[in-house]
């Protein structure tokens, strides 16, 4: 699992890359009471807003960690968005998206220089 | 605003010891969740929330012509008031814009005892400072403010002050509490019933830990208390009322006493008497939204047509009916109960319904009539 400054993982798994938001921010965020993933076919460019999550109090933007297109958003989070909190590395996965660029998982962060990045913010 | 900059209250260390995640607001650091917003939003419903609210204004205003002279810029009747209560008012400015929303009461026999918003109690007492004529003197009163609320906090203070329970819904009194000089009411800012308990600074640490040995209670941040006066209907100022809103407009014309409005003698009634007779240009509203995200202060009001016709001043999701609920301003024509809207939240329009606030009942103490 890697994972971006912004707290989004990703995990690799051939040419889908799961992603998702990271303990760490499921735990800033709180309650998340709604959860907006992308359509399936969406092309998305790293760094891109591709998803909403919102607490209680505001909404946060969700930034691709990779780019690629989008071939499946995690239907499962509209009825049930409190999965993020629950199992945010887990259950809680955004969206899988096909990687045009494996370079850029390469050049993310591993859990152990994410950990380290955490004392840092 | 950095956190050097922040001030905070007598309870701040108590608030870390409890584990609170701080944020700036009014100026304040202050706790904004301890276990959880919606955690603590159901506890308050169900049980009894302690809140922290010390970051508000308080103050005095005395003098023989204190009555007369806070009348001028508010438009309830004071001088009719009982003493050993108090009333929500308005603070407005010469265009009858509301500066600030308050508490103010009669809670013993010298002059009243005002609570205005952390935000803008700077901007009041200076307002005061520059506007109270004749004899009328303004105390800033550097105490701090604990509330209790919901349905257990009546029992829970019980037990600690019998004389408590006596009180109705906005009564207020000065009385020796925890064995200090205390001013208290029976309001809040929950819908809930309970009290605001002001006590002297250095009392503060040693009262709410004491309220908080209770397992009735628990401490309440910012954030739910946020989402329970959303629930409750209540304004937020600064958010759905603003010196550029009237009393009408803001959908407060319960605070503008019968005999005043004869009188006609505050701030800003020109305008308000107007508004009151030809109706303002824009109203608020409660909203249910009905379908996707919360929309969120900021968020464009449509009509059916999708033509723009107003904005959420505040909304979120209500965790006690399960879905999205927001307020903002429309006009008139589009303010009657049942009326289809649409929210526009990130680009996509979302159904909406204007319902009926509160959102939520109030559940405030009445006392049965003797």
């Amino acid at each position: 699992m890697r994972f971006t400054k912004d707290h989004e993982w990703v995990k690799v798994d051939g040419d889908i890359a799961t992603v998702g938001i990271s303990k760490h921010a499921a735990d800033a965020l709180g309650d998340v009471v709604f959860v907006e993933t992308p359509d399936a076919g969406k092309t998305v460019n790293q760094g891109d807003s591709f998803a909403v999550v919102e607490s209680v109090k505001a909404a946060s933007d969700v930034y691709a960690p990779v780019s690629g297109e989008v071939v499946e958003g995690n239907a499962a989070l509209a009825s049930a968005p409190e999965t993020v909190n629950a199992d945010p590395e887990g259950e809680g996965w955004f969206a899988k998206i096909r990687i045009t660029d494996a370079s850029q998982v390469e050049a993310l962060m591993d859990r152990a220089a994410y950990d380290q990045y955490l004392t840092t913010v | 605003m950095t956190d050097e900059a922040l001030k905070t209250t007598p309870l701040n260390a108590a608030h870390r010891a409890l584990g609170a995640r701080m944020v700036g607001f009014g100026g304040y650091d202050m706790p904004v969740q301890y276990e959880g917003v919606l955690a603590e939003h159901r506890w308050t419903r169900e049980h009894a929330g302690l809140f922290d609210v010390s970051h508000m204004g308080q103050c005095k205003i005395t003098g023989e012509d204190a009555i007369a002279q806070f009348e001028r810029f508010v438009p309830g009747d004071y001088a009719i008031l009982k003493a050993g209560k108090q009333k929500y008012s308005l603070l407005l400015n010469a265009e009858g814009g509301i500066i600030d929303d308050l508490m103010a009461g009669k809670p013993d026999h010298d002059g009243l005892y005002v609570v205005v918003n952390a935000g803008n109690k700077d901007e009041d007492f200076a307002f005061w400072e520059a506007n109270l004529e004749g004899d009328a003197q303004l105390t800033v009163l550097d105490r701090a403010l604990i509330a209790i609320q919901g349905p257990e906090a009546a029992e829970v203070m019980a037990a600690h002050e019998p004389v408590l329970a006596d009180f109705g819904f906005m009564d207020c009194a000065r009385l020796m509490l925890f064995g200090v000089d205390c001013f208290v009411s029976r309001s809040g800012y929950t819908g809930e019933d309970g009290y605001e308990i002001s006590v002297p600074a250095d009392q503060a640490e040693r009262i709410w830990n004491e309220i908080l040995k209770d397992a009735r209670v628990k401490p309440i941040g910012l954030g739910a208390r946020d989402s329970l006066r959303l629930e409750a209907g209540l304004p937020l100022h600064g958010h759905d009322i603003d010196p550029t809103t009237s009393p009408v407009e803001g959908a407060l014309t319960f605070a503008l006493s019968k005999s005043r409005k004869e009188r006609a003698d505050f701030n800003g009634a020109d305008r308000i008497l107007k508004e009151l007779a030809d109706g303002p240009s824009r109203v608020r509203v409660g909203l249910s939204v009905k379908e996707g995200a919360p929309a969120r202060e900021g968020a464009e009001i449509a009509d059916m047509d999708g033509a723009i016709i107003g904005k959420v001043t505040s909304g979120g999701p209500s965790p006690t009916l399960g879905r999205n609920i927001a307020m903002g301003y429309v006009p008139p024509a589009f303010a009657e109960l049942g009326t289809d809207l649409k929210v526009i939240v990130r680009g996509k329009p979302a159904a909406a319904e204007v319902i009926a606030m509160p959102f939520v009942a109030q559940r405030y103490y009445r006392k049965p009539k003797a």
